[in-house]
């Protein structure tokens, strides 16, 4: 019994970073139809900016969330202005070219971060990185815990943006119907720019938070972009609540078949569920929830 | 007020509007009737910069509409309500009326609109915690004309207001039509439901096949022959 506890213990924490990480692809999604097949990648870069603020400039990993947030929002922004929003004025470009596009990106991202740091695996130690409270027999990893903390307080903050303000409501109104926003006054290009800036934010904030964790290699991205695809699939397209509930049902999934199948069909799982939800729930979770 | 000059549109290769000119004044409320297909939609949606015409302009208080991108229409004081209502399915109804009000003066007075917008529509106010996607058809379009509201329009573009309404509530959304021009709103009003609307307004334009056949004010066009055979069946 106390192993299972453990398990989903275990399985919820990292499943609150996953959330992030799927709301991040789920928002862009939603504004502008496309998948993100670099949205892991962004995280990788995230997670290398603050490797290297902790091992040159000995900052702690948390504070580089100042650092990687910022500047993941403008690459993210970045990439949408020049590279992806140009795309859509072509008329002979389909829509599923941006997603191309994003591939590529991942692909470029992924190798600049092998020239400059080679394929070595890096990581950052900190005193309290394998530290865990027990309550009765169930453990608490240090790390785990504050990345979940900070992954609530970074969802709550941005569900209090998307729905207080009107910035996060222009988004919101773009995603439901982008003719009747611009009718309404909203630019739609300068919405996906800062939608893909918010999202970039949030999954570099999901790297920074696994930094203390995980260990980081250039090609760590893919593992994330395919868990992000797997949570907005199984959250419904677009679905913020979604993402949220796929990103802890994937966490408590892996956990689960590590446990009791094994470490290394860990991965396997998601696809399992991937399948699964694509077979008995096309739409995901947000026909459940309508939200 | 509004002027569009000899506009002619197409959607790629496919010319639907041909030498379109028309003009609306100061407290107007200006009629566009036509059939499905005629180009009534494409007019409006010219004017508010979703498309851009091929030749022609379109000015508004002597500021060229057509040079701006269509983000940019609402800010200076042309509001469309598009044709199917177009509201935000998943936002409240209040939600949806923050949207009409982001820029400008709206945004300082939005409060205050409001609470216009709600006397007009009181049936809103019940509901202003409801999702808009959940409405009845006609609290869809009375939600719709709200929206508009809430931007302070000088010219309110309405693209068949009374599709799929009851005529009862056709009524109803012809007399708001009338109101808010009473209160100092220009309007511009495309209808197919040519018998009512020709009895309202100030003038009237007929469209056919993306041209414009006829115009005079409403009572000349019902006393028109080819009016009375082709809209009225009579
Ligand atoms: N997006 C589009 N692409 C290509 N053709 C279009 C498009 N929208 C409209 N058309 C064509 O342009 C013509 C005019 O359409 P429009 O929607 O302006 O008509 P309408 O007068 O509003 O008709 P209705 O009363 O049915 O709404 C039609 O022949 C239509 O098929
Ligand atoms: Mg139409």
């Amino acid at each position: 019994m106390d192993v299972f506890i453990q398990t989903i213990v275990s399985g919820i924490l990292i499943g609150g970073i996953y959330s992030m990480i799927g709301i991040g692809m789920t928002l862009i999604m939603g504004v502008m139809g496309i998948i993100n097949l670099a949205h892991g990648q962004l995280m990788m870069v995230a997670m290398y900016i603050t490797f290297v603020m902790a091992h040159f400039f000995h900052v702690d990993p948390y504070l580089s969330l100042l650092v990687a947030m910022p500047a993941l929002f403008l690459l993210g922004a970045f990439i949408q202005k020049t590279l992806l929003n140009p795309l859509i004025k072509v008329e002979s470009i389909l829509p599923e070219n941006q997603v191309l596009m994003t591939v590529g990106i991942g692909m470029v991202l992924t190798e600049i971060a092998r020239f400059i740091f080679s394929s070595d695996y890096k990581t950052v130690k900190t005193s309290y990185s394998s530290s865990a409270i027990f309550i009765g027999k169930i453990s608490f990893n240090v790390p785990m815990c504050i990345a979940f903390g900070f992954a609530l307080f970074f969802t709550a903050l941005l569900f209090w943006f998307l729905l207080k303000t009107d910035l996060g409501r222009s988004i919101r109104a773009t995603a439901q119907d982008s003719e009747a926003a611009t009718l309404m006054g909203i630019n739609s290009s300068r919405i996906t720019v800062i939608t893909f800036g918010i999202g970039s934010a949030l999954v570099a904030a999901a790297g920074v938070l696994l930094m203390p964790i995980f260990y980081l290699f250039p090609d760590i991205g893919g593992a994330f972009t395919l868990k992000a695809f797997v949570i907005t699939i199984l959250g419904g397209l677009g679905s913020t609540v979604g993402a949220i509930v796929g990103g802890i049902v994937l966490g408590v999934a892996e956990s689960l078949g590590a446990t009791y199948i094994g470490m290394g069909y860990k991965e396997m799982v998601g696809f399992v569920i991937f399948v699964l939800v694509l077979i008995f729930l096309p739409g995901g979770l947000k026909r459940l929830t309508k939200i | 007020m509004l002027k569009v000059d000899s506009i002619n549109v197409a959607y790629g290769d496919l010319q639907v509007l041909w030498d379109v000119s028309f003009e609306v004044r100061e407290g107007e409320i200006v009629v566009l009737v036509g059939a499905n297909g005629a180009g009534k939609s494409t007019t409006l949606k010219t004017i508010s910069s979703l498309l851009k015409p091929m030749s022609g302009t379109i000015e508004f208080e002597g500021q060229r509409l057509d040079k701006l991108p269509p983000n940019k229409i609402i800010e200076q004081g042309v509001v469309h309500i598009p044709e199917g209502r177009r509201l935000f399915p998943d936002m409240t109804v209040e939600e949806n009326l923050i949207m009409g009000s982001l820029y400008g003066e709206a945004k300082k007075k939005r409060y205050q609109t409001m609470e216009y917008a709600y006397e007009l529509f009181p049936r809103l106010k019940e509901r202003r915690k409801q999702l808009a996607g959940t409405l009845s058809g006609g609290e869809q379009q009375m939600l719709a004309v709200g929206r508009g509201v809430m931007s302070l329009p000088r010219l309110m573009m309405f693209d068949e207001p009374s599709l799929g309404l009851s005529p009862l509530l056709v009524q109803d959304i012809f007399s708001l039509v009338k109101k808010v021009n009473q209160e100092g709103v220009t309007v511009l009003l495309v209808e197919q439901n040519v018998n009512q609307t020709l009895s309202m307004c100030h003038r009237a334009y007929v469209l056919e096949n993306g041209r414009i056949t006829l115009s005079g004010t409403g009572d000349e066009l019902m006393a028109n022959q080819h009016v009375k055979e082709a809209y009225l069946g009579i």
